[in-house]
């Protein structure tokens, strides 16, 4: 039998995914350049959004064979006003008249790029793709002592707040049936008998009231079974489960000192963004921490790093202490993967620079799975720039590179995080 | 089988619950509820019944405006292989869409039985019994009655041939990856409008035939193929018989069957794609060829049965004003000097076509007498059904469009010569201009004339194989610029180099494209 009127507003939603992930895969090409200009040109707070992507239409165009202009078409018309027949008439502007009934107009004129939209997933994935975190392996596979809770059952003891209704009122209504029972059944026979004997005519009123007061003493009994005993009652039981580290925590490092202008720190933010969506991707859990300085360092929240200005001279070794101090005191590296970001323009005291790299070698870098430094200059190299260098050399999870303007951003931290073929050779 | 489940069964308590509700109208609330479609598809089916409209069973599905937009993208099918096409096309409607340019059509509805017809989610429940009387009634009943399609399609195993293409082209994008069969499927696609028979009846289509017959005929192809490009040379008596001037011997409008049966180098599961895309072309052949009279039947239609229902007093007023406003939105046709103007509406035009042989069949005037002997003043319904199944667009237009029509609409002929500076208007809705004017619109609907017409001419079978198809002309038009496009494809098909050849009127070479096939690395 079939069924006139059919719902299926729930079934078959999105059955189109796969045809669109095809027309994606096809113009591969058009789509990431298309999200490497959204990059460029995007503000960091939309940067998770997705992005319109714009096709020329003569690359999408299915090709038939078709009439092209020119020729003799003969074509009618509804709502004529002026003519009669002989009547001459100027071409219109931009098409043969009407001729071909628009088939013309694929190829000439009006050609409209095809804009599409990419869906946050889909822009990320494309942003993101061919890029990976270096070093993830350590902390993931370690043991840790976080614990999740999880479900298991019931018990028949907790505390109220965990009480499951249902398993304890179901408990309730089989034991009140089994203890009421025979009881029920009793009353039943007493109260047929009773029956029995009052229809006969003898006078038999002692048995009568022995048997009203048995029927008193069980009704009662019955009556007294509680609805809800404590016995009945059913608690959820949670357990807790130990499970493996996911969660990281991001320092990033900026030089406020009076040389880092707006224009830098903004490319400096947009850097830390990157980085951190692209950390949104490997970890459930992510921790900033924002540490700025100049002759001194100090922990700030988002706002105050970004926006505030000091002046003054620079210390880097100064926000490379605080880093150690906070590591140590809050992220134990058995439970986080540590990643830091330092954005600078590249000027230090002299003395200073040697104490960083030092600092770094020694102390720091067996810590982090990463450290990335970008130096956001155009001028010639420091010495901050050549101590870091030697870092570089010694710890492969150490990058640097230099930015000079915002369009540099993308490009520069996709050649960070590139896939690196023979990671795991070694 | 029609749609009787939900006709009551007994006339007198029909008779009598009617009389009773006659007073009291349906309810008429913006939103939809199941018991509400419920009960106005009933009084709906009742008056179609009425009517005499003879339909496949009913079915109604549900869906939302995403769902809606995943039908259109699919060709309007409830399920196809997978393709990027259609990936963009779906992207392209959601695009206009959510920018409001365009409104979703109401309804699609499947040429399948039984008739499956989508109602949106969105839609009010005046839409909703539009798209009802529309689609399930009107669309429902030309599907099964109209020549065409019932000679060239077969609405109980579509569904089934759909499901069995899409398993197998999945089947062969994990054998051969997903590239491989995407690009046949491009090339196909490309040739689509020459993968259908227009003379021959198709086989019918049944998913059980299909299934079993397959590994017979890829064998049985292949086997075929080998023949034709024997290297061997031939037996002495066989030689000496034959003196071939052209392969093949008549030339073949089907070009994709033309390449499914002889392209040399193609695999079996490329054959059967190329058939998949065939049959399919195939089966959208009729409705390319019925726009007219398809939209203009539905339309008459909801309208004919939504006013009787009025006049019954079922329907409320507030229901007609929302209805009357969609169906004149659908219907309206621009005048040629609008700015918005594109060509004739087909919804227009055969709504008006319609309506109008109602027209000369219920109050013919002297002029219709004249010029409709056979069915001024006869019975409306039989004539209209009588024109629903048999003819097609260009055949209908010739044949019923009426110089009142023509007036009505103001329909005048222009003659673009590219040859001259300026169009000339040839005729107008005049007297010494009816009969041009109709001929002219018929032509307009001849899809041959629409249509560049190429044919399969030649194949250098001694030679290099190279594959000959010639168009001919139809009154100096040309091809558009993407043929040397659909040339690559065809090469694709092909494996081997491939021309095209304009000839005009006199047999004259215009023009001549050749594409080398370019084998892939």
């Amino acid at each position: 039998m079939f069924q006139l009127v059919i719902d299926r507003r729930l079934n078959g939603k999105n059955r189109s995914a796969v045809n669109r992930e095809r027309f994606l895969r096809r113009y591969k090409a058009q789509v990431k350049e298309a999200v490497a200009r959204a990059v460029k040109g995007r503000s960091i707070t939309d940067m998770e959004n997705g992005e319109s992507v714009s096709i020329p239409v003569k690359d999408i165009s299915e090709p038939t064979i078709g009439h092209g202009r020119g020729g003799v078409w003969e074509s009618v018309h509804p709502g004529n006003e002026q003519y009669t027949k002989g009547d001459l008439i100027d071409r219109p502007k931009g098409g043969g008249g009407g001729s071909g009934k628009g088939k013309a107009s694929n190829q000439g004129e009006g050609e409209d790029d095809f804009v599409f939209e990419l869906s946050r997933e889909e822009f990320m994935q494309y942003f993101f793709e061919d890029l990976e975190l270096p070093n993830l392996v350590k902390t993931y596979l370690a043991p840790t002592h976080e614990m999740k809770t999880v479900r298991a059952g019931f018990t028949s003891e907790g505390t109220p707040s965990n009480i499951h209704v249902v398993r304890s009122m179901k408990g309730a209504i089989a034991r009140r049936i089994a203890l009421a029972s025979p009881l029920v059944q009793e009353l039943k026979r007493l109260q047929e008998e009773l029956e029995r004997i009052r229809l006969d005519p003898a006078d038999r009123s002692e048995e009568i009231r022995r048997l009203e007061e048995e029927i008193h003493h069980l009704r009662g009994r019955i009556l007294r079974i509680p609805y809800l005993d404590p016995f009945d009652l059913r608690y959820i039981n949670r357990v807790k489960q130990p499970r493996p580290t996911n969660q990281a925590v991001m320092f990033c490092l900026m030089d406020v000192s009076g040389s880092m202008d707006e224009a830098r720190k903004d490319m400096a933010k947009r850097f830390f963004i990157l980085l951190y969506l692209f950390l949104t991707r490997a970890y459930e859990k992510i921790e900033v921490v924002f540490i700025r300085h100049h002759t001194q360092a100090s922990e700030v929240d988002e706002e105050e790093f970004f926006h505030s200005r000091e002046s003054g001279g620079t210390v880097v070794s100064s926000a490379l202490k605080l880093m150690l101090e906070i590591i140590e005191k809050r992220y134990p590296t058995n439970e986080w993967n540590i990643y830091a970001a330092q954005a600078s323009d590249g000027e230090n005291w002299d003395d200073d620079s040697s104490i960083c790299s030092e600092l770094l070698i020694d102390k720091i870098m067996p810590l982090l799975q990463y450290y990335a430094y970008i130096e956001i200059t155009d001028a010639p190299e420091q010495n901050l720039w050549h101590e870091y260098t030697r870092v570089k050399e010694r710890h492969r999870f150490f990058a640097m590179q230099r930015i000079k303007s915002p369009a540099d951003i993308y490009p520069v931290f996709r050649e960070l995080f590139k896939k690196q073929q023979h990671s795991h050779a070694a | 089988m029609t749609e009787t489940v939900h006709l009551p069964a007994q006339p007198e308590q029909t008779r009598r619950k009617r009389r009773a509700r006659t007073r009291r109208p349906l309810p008429s609330p913006s939103e939809w509820t199941f018991e509400l479609i419920d009960e106005y598809h009933a009084e709906i089916a009742r008056v179609a019944e009425r009517y005499k409209l003879d339909t496949y069973p009913n079915q109604l599905e549900i869906i939302t405006a995403e769902q809606m937009m995943d039908a259109y993208a699919s060709v309007g099918m409830p399920m196809n292989y997978h393709h990027w096409s259609f990936g963009k096309h779906f992207l392209m409607t959601e695009k206009s869409y959510r920018r409001g340019q365009m409104g979703l059509a109401y309804e699609i509805v499947i040429n399948s039985d039984p008739c499956i017809a989508y109602l949106m989610e969105e839609n009010t429940m005046t839409m909703q019994a539009l798209v009802i009387a529309h689609a399930s009634y009107g669309h429902n009943s030309f599907f099964k009655g109209n020549y065409l399609f019932r000679t060239w399609t077969d609405a109980s195993s579509i569904i089934d041939y759909l499901v069995y293409a899409r398993n197998y082209i999945s089947e062969c994008e994990e054998r051969y990856g997903v590239d491989q069969v995407e690009e046949l499927l491009d090339s196909c696609h490309a040739l689509m409008n020459y993968g259908v028979d227009r003379y021959k009846r198709p086989y019918k289509l049944s998913l059980a035939q299909e299934e079993a017959r397959r590994r017979e005929r890829e064998e049985y192809l292949q086997s075929q193929v080998n023949e034709l490009w024997r290297t061997l040379p031939k037996r002495a008596e066989e030689h000496t018989e034959q003196e071939p001037k052209r392969f093949p011997p008549e030339p073949q409008e089907n070009i994709l069957y033309f390449i499914e049966k002889n392209a040399p180098l193609l695999e079996p599961w490329q054959r059967e794609v190329v058939r998949i895309v065939r049959k399919i072309a195939q089966y959208f052949y009729p409705q390319r060829h019925t726009q007219v009279m398809n939209e203009g039947w539905a339309c008459f239609w909801h309208y004919t049965i939504l006013n009787t229902l009025y006049d019954e007093g079922l329907l409320s007023d507030a229901f007609m004003l929302e209805f009357i406003q969609s169906h004149t939105n659908v219907i309206y046709q621009p005048p040629v000097t609008a700015p918005w103007y594109r060509g004739i509406n087909p919804y227009a035009l055969g709504f008006n076509m319609m309506t109008d042989i109602r027209r000369i069949c219920e109050h013919p005037t002297e002029e219709d007498k004249r010029w409709f002997p056979d069915i001024a003043g006869s019975n409306w319904l039989e004539t209209m059904d009588f024109a629903m199944r048999n003819f097609k667009d260009e055949s209908f237009i010739a044949q019923f469009l009426s110089p009142k029509l023509m007036r009505d609409m103001r329909l005048f002929c222009v003659l673009d010569d590219d040859s001259r500076d300026k169009l000339e208007v040839t005729a107008i809705h005049d007297d010494s201009g009816y009969r041009y004017v109709r001929e002219k619109l018929a032509e307009q609907y001849n899809l041959s004339q629409r249509e560049p017409n190429i044919q399969v001419w030649d194949v250098d079978i001694h030679g290099h194989r190279r594959l000959t198809l010639r168009h001919l002309q139809t009154r100096r038009r040309p091809l558009s610029d993407t043929t040397p496009e659909v040339l690559k494809h065809l090469a694709r098909l092909w494996r081997f180099t491939v021309r095209l050849e304009s000839v005009d009127a006199q047999g004259v070479l215009v023009r001549a494209w050749e594409c080398p096939y370019e084998k892939r690395v």
